[in-house]
């Protein structure tokens, strides 16, 4: 099993990322670049946090238009599994992969910490070695957070088991404090806390390590 | 070429922290405020040729979360 790890300018997780899935995981992993075209060699595609363009124009939305973008959407289409995480969301929703679209932190304020989510949905194929309403502590670090969706379309992702976590103790006003959710067809991705982060001991936390075991289980 | 300029700003019912925080900030200096709006600008020159409507609505805003209006000078 392989995975790419994507590095736009101003990607910052990119190498958490891949140490994760290198020497936790202990499997293959290579960085993609924004220019590349082809990601038909890679079984996983992770879309890593950062700030992606310096957030120019909103978050995400330079990255969103990018060749890798590109082939990120065309990976997806063919069925292949994306993660996209904090920054790596707000891309996949700017690109269409996602719904909805994250905005500024009620507060206005960054928000870095742990926080807990709890999992709404475990028949998926990042939350499946999980079990369903499991809380985990995760961190999160973002300044643009806040999950929004139309009123009316909440009801329609839950009905779909569209949403796959929500805070506990919301951070940044998401609606219907959700913290992570995937598309229709159930395997593209996005969450704001940080896995990542949290996938050794010596971290504080090793509750991210669930989801990508996940990923790798078949 | 056309100076293209394009107004944005939070979709009109969404909440816009930065609004309220700058209406917040005047109503404590003692103005008299109601709804402030935090938005921006894009100016561009463009080609006459170029269809400013789909290049606006593809890649500048993200009409989910944002109005728009585009001025062409």
């Amino acid at each position: 099993m392989r995975f790419a790890v994507c590095v736009f300018p101003g990607s910052n997780c990119d190498y958490d990322t891949y140490y994760v899935i290198r020497d936790v995981l202990e499997k293959e992993v290579e960085f993609v670049d924004h220019r590349t075209r082809d990601l038909s060699r890679y079984d996983v595609v992770v879309v890593p946090g950062g700030f992606s363009y310096g957030d120019y124009l909103r978050p995400g939305a330079l990255a969103a238009r990018t060749p890798l973008a590109e082939a990120v959407y065309e990976f997806a289409q063919k069925g292949g599994t994306v993660l996209g995480i904090c920054n790596g969301f707000q891309i996949l929703t700017e690109l269409g992969l996602l719904p909805g679209a994250l905005l500024p932190n009620l507060n206005m304020r960054f928000v870095c910490r742990e926080v807990r989510i709890r999992v709404e949905n475990n028949n998926t194929r990042l939350t499946k070695k999980l079990e369903r309403g499991e809380v985990l502590r995760i961190p999160v670090a973002h300044h643009d957070g806040r999950y929004y969706v139309p009123e009316d379309q909440v009801r329609a992702l839950e009905e779909r088991g569209q949403i796959l976590f929500r805070y506990l103790d919301n951070p940044n006003g998401s609606v219907s404090d959700i913290a992570g959710v995937m598309n229709e067809k159930g395997n593209v991705f996005g969450m704001m806390p940080h896995p990542e982060r949290a996938s050794e001991d010596i971290m504080g936390s090793h509750d991210g390590l669930m989801l990508w075991y996940s990923l790798i289980s078949d | 070429m056309k100076k293209v300029r394009v107004l944005i700003r939070p979709k009109k019912g969404l909440l816009d922290p930065q609004g309220r925080a700058v209406r917040e900030m005047l109503q404590d200096h003692g103005f008299k405020v109601g709804e402030v709006v935090v938005g921006k600008v894009v100016e561009m020159e463009v080609d006459d040729s170029q269809d400013v409507k789909t290049l606006v609505e593809k890649f500048i805003v993200n009409p989910l979360i944002e109005d728009y209006e585009i001025e062409e000078t």
